[in-house]
């Protein structure tokens, strides 16, 4: 115990040891909080531990199935920790950094968070004009910037513009997700192969991006339990290592309208980076396979960037060759990604992570030890980075 | 058309604006300009506040053109293109806006084609105070 002291904080002191998740689909009949308790009772179920031990919780402040409403119905203890995280997609890997650092700092010992959204029932988030934007919408939604997709497509046309970055590198983005979506029966794009055909000349959802440079639409759950490494060697599961974590919120960062500072195409991606690595035993290049936050393909080529794979303005050019698919240099988003498995706010790219570090995935790349996990880049953010 | 839901800290800009004035919120002590809008100077913590006038002129940062799904208004007119304008005196000031063939004019009266990245605008605005950008 002398030992674990003088160890720095998180470093593979806890470990995620149970995955759930419901099927995923434009509409399932059940509702959100049913969806939610499904979800959190199949990793429990993974994990081989029992809801009355669950102490700790955490989800997003977009989860509609609060607290109180989950402890109840799955039978949860007492819970002596619990924390929501903002910014949507931005605070998935948030979610189990904050029961990491509860866990290893003795707030907890059980922990589980969770993600259950009817994003393919429900009306588009941007149709709701009256909802108050973290930069207020007086400044973009008159002028016809109404949608995420049009945020970041800005971004996208200065981003080709400086760096001759090309719809081909997008288009490596999707087809490498919708190739790993046709390996995965779970997935809503799994007999959906994709052709460079059908990318260049699908509809356009605001220049310079078409309709297979954005996320899915998905009604789905899922959750994971994140236990003390010491407790995970008497689960059921072979421990998967939460060996560093971070958020990150740059200096004058705007959110998806990133557009006043001096370099608005270096985003969250690069802030939660630096605390990542500074905290790793290994580099970007010791990554065996990443699942990166896929809410739109551009994001992939500017995190690619921020957490050190290639250079500024490199992120197109590393997708070629087949980089990112299996056998490449990066393979990503093994289950298909929010591209072409599901869009649960990025949750589905924490439980493909450990089902690499298991083995168990639909695509596995072979002897895999180590994942990157990313949250929504454009946003403020949270990265993990998993191990075997 | 969505009208600018006007906060407290934007609505001096609004108000510029209904006179014909393109003016951005700048740090009365060390002289940074600031947008958007916002309490206290990020460089000096500062809550003295001044609106200063801009020449109007700037340059195309970046565009996009959306294409529906979108509000029944904007679907009307799509595709239609919204620039990210570079102002010439505050280059880290990119105001979001429709490049327009005329003051008023709606949101696709200039082609998509036209539109490129690096192209010198000025500010005009409609009688309803909104700023536009056209060539020039
Ligand atoms: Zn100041």
């Amino acid at each position: 115990m002398e030992v674990r002291k003088v160890m720095a904080g998180l470093k593979d002191a806890t470990a995620i040891v149970g995955i759930g998740r419901t099927a995923f689909a434009k509409h399932l009949p059940e509702d959100e909080r049913t969806l939610a308790c499904r979800a959190v009772l199949a990793a429990l179920d993974d994990a081989g531990i029992s809801p009355g031990e669950v102490d700790a919780l955490a989800s997003y402040t977009m989860e509609e199935t609060d607290e109180v409403e989950l402890a109840k119905a799955v039978g949860f203890g007492d819970l002596s920790f619990f924390s929501k995280v903002g910014y949507g997609g931005g605070g998935s890997c948030a979610t189990v950094a904050h029961l990491a650092a509860a866990i290893a700092a003795g707030q907890a010992t059980v922990g589980v968070a969770w993600r259950s959204r009817k994003r393919g029932s429900g009306p588009r988030p941007w149709t709701n004009t009256a909802v108050q934007l973290p930069t207020p919408g007086q400044w973009t939604r008159p002028f016809g910037l109404l949608r995420p997709a049009d945020e970041i497509a800005m971004l996208t046309r200065r981003y080709m513009h400086e760096y001759g970055a090309t719809r081909d590198h997008l288009f490596n983005v999707a087809l490498a997700c919708r190739n790993r979506a046709n390996q995965n029966p779970a997935a809503m794009m799994y007999d959906r192969p994709l052709t460079r055909e059908m990318y260049m000349t699908s509809r356009w959802i605001s220049e310079p991006l078409c309709l297979y440079d954005n996320c899915l639409e998905t009604d789905g759950a899922l959750a994971c339990v994140v236990v003390s490494r010491e407790r995970a060697r008497d689960c059921r599961q072979r421990p998967v290592y939460v060996h560093s974590a971070a958020q990150g919120l740059p200096a004058q960062h705007h959110g998806m309208v990133n557009y006043w500072n001096d370099d608005p195409l270096t985003g969250p991606a690069w802030t939660a980076a630096r605390h990542l690595w500074k905290h790793a035993d290994f580099t970007p290049q010791d990554v065996d396979v990443a699942q990166i936050y896929d809410a739109f393909t551009p994001l992939i080529l500017l995190s690619l960037e921020g957490y050190g794979f290639c250079g500024r303005g490199e992120g197109g050019a590393f997708t070629e060759g087949g980089a990112l698919e299996i056998g490449g240099r990066l393979p990503l988003n093994t289950a298909g990604g929010g591209l072409s498995e599901a869009y649960v706010h990025g949750f589905n790219l924490i439980t493909e992570g450990v089902r690499q570090l298991r083995g168990s995935s639909t695509a596995q790349v072979p002897g895999a030890a180590t994942c990157l996990v990313t949250a929504g880049e454009g946003v403020p953010t949270s990265a993990l980075l998993l191990r075997s | 058309m969505l009208s600018p839901v006007i906060d407290p800290e934007g609505a001096p800009f609004w108000r510029y604006a209904a006179q014909g004035e393109l003016r951005v919120q700048a740090c009365a002590d060390c002289g940074e300009p600031r947008f958007p809008p916002r309490p206290c100077c990020p460089h000096c913590q500062s809550f003295a506040a001044e609106w200063r006038r801009m020449s109007g002129h700037g340059r195309i940062w970046s565009y996009v053109v959306p294409h529906p799904p979108l509000l029944p208004d904007y679907a009307e007119q799509a595709p239609y293109n919204v620039v990210l304008v570079e102002l010439a005196e505050a280059p880290r000031i990119r105001l979001v806006g429709n490049l327009v063939a005329r003051a008023g004019a709606r949101l696709d009266s200039i082609p998509p084609d036209r539109v490129r990245i690096g192209a010198k605008v000025r500010v005009v605005f409609t009688d309803d105070g909104v700023p536009q950008w056209v060539y020039g």
